[in-house]
Order: structure tokens, then C-alpha cells, then sequence
């Protein structure tokens, strides 16, 4: 009777309902869809580059072409109709945010790369024939400086990641002006093999995976699990709800002066709460299984591990629920419960590694998160889902999430019995 | 005497408060009795039924309920009484039904055993055709009578009603006082807590009139009119109580 009345009290409240099967849903896919396009922008989609370029020589026309060639940028060397831009509007346009990248190419780029490079590639010849009394003076060239201005709102990751491309380009330009050098010097023909540069160490990214059946790490795959938790621990919110209530209304008065054992009607809301958990994952699930791939998304690759993600599931919320069992128990108003709750579940998330990866964490941070019971699902399901781990294999995570529930379900009892016996 | 309930040197201090909320209580109520419990504001009637229905424990002092204690016999005391607590104490989303049906169940009944009590008393109570609706759609009064039903469907030996008929109109007070006597006439127990004297005066052979958490006096209306020598239960109770203002708690 006392799971009936609580999925009563449940379904009568339509905006608790959304709230608990809604919001999640909604919450998946709108953080795998951005996540998904952040991704899709920094590798297909153009960022547009202002370019002043002051060399107009091999180097700079070779760097833009390959800039270009990347298919990650377009270069703008005009606005306006104004052909001849200054340093003073492109920082403009960087600063307004119009533009997240400006490149200043200095004047006679290509002739001092050039007379460095001959100079050296000249005094690497001289030292290898043995014919130093004849050197020639060598004229040191200082570095060159190409400017960079980047939008400061664009995060520091992808700045990183655009300035490690442009060195790479910049290198290989360097590289084949090397060997052309030493072609010119060695009379070599232009057309030589060996100017055709080609990497020489290649990189294949492989993922070790235990079990013939490969599911590749995505956003979907990550984010799945990840929100899912979040939206699963949410659950403390609505559950202290619950128990103040109860204690406002004056029913928890009521039934303890009923002959009905304490532990049935504590049983009744966490199994009821349980079973909420599992229906908000399996539809979160079906979302990602059916739905993503109706939005441009990936679909979710539940991999075979269906039975083993509900046992995890299960411990998951029961950890969530004991902690709303705590807070429900504590807090007197449902003013102070309900903004704790939600957010304690937004730091719990920020600590357990659902935004940002623990390993990226602080090295303090990375034991905070190791102590968090979100943490101890989040590596579980990626140990099943990424990992294709086995039950056995997240058994720890399982016995700790259990032996939380149980801890902070005792605190809750123990101090509910005792105010009672005040 | 027959004491179904015996109050033996009850003393009952709150961990934040530096007063007794209850100090030397001793009681006997008879089986059978309507007994009412009359007190200011905070004089600490709450504190007593809370105390006689195992919500609290005492400081120190022993309560025994048809011969048994909480501490041995908790489950079959609470068996057999009934408690109507002072706020409505339901479901407000729930109908009245649904409300009954689980408070029911958590007496044990089922079935159509817990249906026909049900019925009988929302017919009763005139809330047979309001029966599917949510408490939270019902009037104070409304709600007052299915608080009621709520604590008497398993027929319970003692009942304890902590002012039950507060802030309602009076056809509500005249239908829920009608049950009470029925109740009464049928044998059961009434613990009553009431600021309506002359409510208690027409239903309570005993009052106990209770300040500062002591029981100041002990009789029939009749009894406490001639002690203070006053004509009527109010008289009586301000000769006893005083008519300063009371803000105890």
C-alpha cells in the first residue's frame, strides 16, 4: 500500500513528473548536441582568419595556401572593400569578437627565411667537406615574429589547438625550403623524390578493447551515462521533497502512531524512488538509441550490457536516494532543502568528473572526486560501456555505492529516531 | 478503578527548553470514558496526547495502556488506538478515498472489510459523493471529518482527539460531535482536547484542566464549578487558569 500511494502522490504531480522524466531527457540531449557540435566545429566546420599579409613572397603566399588547403579556415584579406587592412582594425575586429583569429605576417618573411636557411644549410656543407678556411662570414638573421591575435573569449584548448596547427605548417614550409637548399647546393634536380616530404612517423590510434564487440568512444557514449547520473541524482530533490512534506503535513506524525513497522514505510518510498531511477535511464536509453539518431546524432550502442547497467543503476540510485533520505531527514523547510539539493548535485557532478575529466583535475581535486559517489557510477558505466568491462569488473564501484547508501541511510534513522525521543 | 490508561509520575522536558512541558503527572482514565484535557495555549495538552500515543517518551514516569507499556508492547498499543492529530494530517493530492485506503491498510485492514468502513463513515460524515476528489479541493470543515475517519476506521479501543473540531463552521462541529457520542456509546475511549468549553462541558464526564504542563484539577464540570464556585465550565476554567494571557510555548 505504501508503494500505491507514493506512486499516486507521484502521478498526480504532473510538474514533478516532468521534472523527473523530462528534464533529464531533455538535459541529454541538448549537452550531446552542443557537445557534439563543439566537436564537429573545431574539425569540419571553417573559422574565418583576417590576414595582413606584408611579405606577399613564397613563404606567406605557401603558408595561406596551406592554411587554406587545411579546409579549417578561410582567409579574409579584405573588409569592406578595403584591400589594405592595418593592425589597428584587425585588433578591432578581434576585440569586437568578430573574428577569433587574425594573422600579421611581417614584411620580407620569405627573404630572411631564405638567407637563414641558405646560411645555414651552407655552413652544415662547408663543415661536412672539411673546408672551414674557406667559410664565409654567416650573417645571423633574427626570428621571425608572425602575430597571432586571438578573440580572448575563445578557450584556451582550442587556441592551443589552432596555434599548434599554424607551427605545424609553418614547419613543413621550413622543412621543404631545407632541403631545397641543400638540393640547390648538392645540384640536385628540383624535382628530386625526397623534397616530396612525407611524415615519417604516422600515428594509428587504436583503443584496446577486451571483447570482439567495438563500441567507439563519442560524445554520445560519453555524455549518455554522464547525464544520466546527473538527472539520476536529481532525485534528491524531489525525495527530500517528499519527506518534508510529510513531516509538514503532519502525516509522518500520523503513521508513527500507527502500528506499522518504521522500516516498511522507509522501504515503501525508496523502492518507489528506485523504480524511478531505472524508468528515467532505460527512457534516457531509448532516447539515445532511437531519438539521437533522428537529430543528426550518433546512436547510442548499449553494447549487450543492458542487465549489468541496471544492476548499476540500481546501486547509483540508491546512493542518490540516501542522500535525499539525509536531507529530507535534516532539513527542516523545504526552502532550505530544495536549493541545497540541487546544489549539492551540481557540485557533486562538477567534482565526480561529469563536465570536466578527473584526470584534468587538480591532483587535490582528482581525491575529492574519488570520494564522490557520483564519481564511483561514472567510472562504472564507462568501465561497461567504453571499457566493455564485465560486472566483476565494477564491483568495487558497486560495493562502495552500496555501503554509501547504507551509511547515509543509518545517519538519517538514527537522528530521526532521536529527535523523536527528544 | 478500571484504568485503561494509567499515568504514573510523568515528567517530559524538551531537550531545548529549560522548563517541564509535562511535570508530575499522575492519571487514571476509565474504560469507557470521555475524558476531556482542557488547557491555555502551550500548557502542554499536545505534549500529554503525544506522550499517551508513543509519538514521545517520557523524561521519566511510566504510562500504561490497558495494562502495557511502549517500551514491550509498542505494535499492539498503537493496534488499539485511534489518534485524530490536530493538523489535517493527509494527503492533500490524494482523494479522501485513497487517503483512507492507506491509513487503513497501515492498521492492517484490507479488503472489502476496510471498503465498508470506509463507506460507512464518508456516508456518515456526508462526504460519500466527495469521496473521489482531492483533499486538497476540500473545505476546512471537510477536511476536519475525514481527519476524523482517518483515525477511527479500525474501530480502535482509545481514541485520542487533539482539538478536532477547530476552525470549522458548525454544521461540520454539530456532525463530528454526533460521532463522537456514537463512538462513546459504543464503548470506545475518548481522550479529547478541545477550547471549545462548552463542547467538553456537553461531552466530558471527566476534565482535567492542565497549565504549565501540571493537571491543576481533576473532575466533572459540576465538580469544577463548585470547587471555584462559578456557574458555568468557562467561568470555571479562567477561576483556575487565570485570565492573564498564556504564550507558554
Amino acid at each position: 500500500m505504501t508503494l500505491r500511494k507514493e506512486f499516486l502522490i507521484l502521478f498526480k504531480d504532473l510538474g514533478g513528473l516532468a521534472v523527473l522524466f523530462i528534464m533529464p531527457v531533455v538535459l541529454v540531449i541538448v549537452v550531446t548536441l552542443i557537445q557534439n557540435n563543439t566537436y564537429e566545429n573545431i574539425t569540419n566546420q571553417k573559422m574565418k582568419v583576417l590576414v595582413i599579409d606584408n611579405d606577399k613572397e613564397k613563404v606567406s603566399q605557401q603558408v595561406l595556401d596551406e592554411i587554406t588547403q587545411s579546409g579549417s579556415f578561410e582567409i579574409i584579406q579584405s573588409l569592406d572593400g578595403v584591400t589594405q587592412l592595418d593592425e589597428n582594425r584587425l585588433q578591432e575586429e578581434v576585440i569586437k569578437g568578430n573574428y577569433q583569429l587574425a594573422i600579421v605576417i611581417p614584411p620580407n618573411l620569405t627573404s630572411n627565411i631564405q638567407k637563414q636557411i641558405d646560411n645555414n644549410v651552407e655552413q652544415v656543407l662547408e663543415a661536412v667537406v672539411e673546408s672551414s678556411e674557406s667559410s664565409t662570414a654567416v650573417e645571423s638573421q633574427s626570428e621571425q615574429e608572425v602575430r597571432l591575435y586571438f578573440d580572448p573569449a575563445l578557450q584556451i584548448a582550442f587556441r592551443e589547438g589552432i596555434k599548434s596547427a599554424i607551427d605545424k605548417i609553418v614547419g613543413r614550409i621550413e622543412n621543404k625550403f631545407i632541403y631545397q637548399a641543400f638540393a640547390e647546393q648538392l645540384d640536385l634536380p628540383e624535382n628530386s623524390e625526397f623534397l616530396e616530404q612525407k611524415n615519417l612517423v604516422v600515428f594509428n590510434e587504436i583503443i584496446p578493447q577486451e571483447k570482439e564487440l567495438i563500441v567507439l568512444p563519442n560524445a554520445v557514449q560519453h555524455n549518455v551515462p554522464a547525464w544520466s547520473l546527473f538527472a539520476i541524482f536529481f532525485i534528491i530533490v524531489p525525495f527530500a521533497m517528499n519527506l518534508l512534506k510529510e513531516k509538514n503535513q503532519g502525516t509522518k506524525v500520523r503513521l508513527y502512531t500507527m502500528p506499522t513497522n518504521t522500516f516498511i514505510l522507509w522501504a515503501g518510498k525508496i523502492v518507489t524512488y528506485l523504480v524511478i531511477c531505472i524508468l528515467q535511464f532505460y527512457l534516457i536509453l531509448i532516447v539515445g538509441r532511437y531519438v539521437f539518431p533522428l537529430i543528426g546524432l550518433m546512436p547510442f550502442m548499449i553494447g549487450g550490457q543492458l542487465l549489468n547497467l541496471t544492476i548499476l543503476t540500481l546501486a547509483v540510485g540508491l546512493a542518490a536516494i540516501s542522500i535525499g533520505v539525509l536531507f529530507g531527514t535534516f532539513a527542516k523547510t523545504e526552502e532550505q532543502s530544495s536549493p541545497f539539493g540541487a546544489t549539492f548535485v551540481v557540485i557533486l557532478a562538477a567534482v565526480s568528473g561529469v563536465w570536466v575529466p578527473t584526470f584534468a583535475m587538480p591532483i587535490a581535486m582528482q581525491y575529492i572526486a574519488k570520494l564522490s559517489p557520483m564519481n564511483w557510477g561514472l567510472e562504472g558505466y564507462y568501465t561497461l560501456l567504453l571499457r566493455q568491462g564485465t560486472l566483476w569488473q565494477i564491483k568495487y564501484e558497486i560495493i562502495l555505492l552500496l555501503l554509501f547508501s547504507s551509511l547515509m541511510i543509518s545517519i538519517a534513522l538514527w537522528y530521526d529516531k532521536k529527535k523523536r525521543s527528544l | 478503578m478500571n484504568a485503561i490508561i494509567d499515568i504514573q509520575g510523568i515528567y517530559k522536558k524538551y531537550k531545548e527548553s529549560e522548563f517541564f512541558s509535562v511535570e508530575d503527572v499522575n492519571l487514571q482514565i476509565k474504560k469507557g470514558a470521555f475524558f476531556g484535557l482542557l488547557g491555555p495555549n502551550g500548557a502542554g495538552k499536545t505534549t500529554l496526547i503525544s506522550l499517551l500515543c508513543g509519538l514521545i517518551k517520557p523524561t521519566t514516569g511510566k504510562i500504561l495502556i490497558e495494562g502495557k507499556n511502549y517500551e514491550s508492547f509498542e505494535k499492539q498499543i498503537k493496534q488499539n488506538i485511534g489518534v485524530v492529530p490536530q493538523e489535517y494530517a493527509l494527503y492533500p493530492t490524494l482523494s479522501a478515498y485513497e487517503n483512507l485506503l492507506y491509513f487503513g491498510s497501515m492498521y492492517g485492514l484490507k479488503g472489502k472489510e476496510l471498503k465498508k468502513s470506509i463507506d460507512y463513515y464518508l456516508d456518515y460524515l456526508g462526504l460519500k459523493e466527495h469521496a473521489h476528489r482531492s483533499i486538497q479541493s476540500f473545505s476546512g470543515g471537510m477536511k476536519r471529518r475525514v481527519n476524523l475517519i482517518a483515525g477511527i476506521l479500525h474501530n480502535p479501543s482509545i481514541l485520542f482527539l487533539d482539538e478536532p473540531t477547530v476552525g470549522v463552521d458548525l454544521q461540520s462541529r454539530l456532525i463530528l460531535v454526533d460521532l463522537l457520542k456514537e463512538l462513546h456509546k459504543k464503548g470506545t475511549t475518548i481522550i479529547y482536547t478541545s477550547h471549545h468549553l462548552h463542547e467538553v462541558q456537553e461531552l466530558c464526564e471527566t476534565i482535567a484542566i492542565i497549565d504549565k504542563g501540571k493537571i491543576f484539577a481533576l473532575g466533572s464540570s459540576e465538580e469544577l464549578m463548585e470547587k471555584t464556585q462559578t456557574t458555568n465550565l468557562e467561568a470555571a476554567f479562567l477561576a483556575l487558569t487565570g485570565v492573564n494571557l498564556k504564550e507558554h510555548e
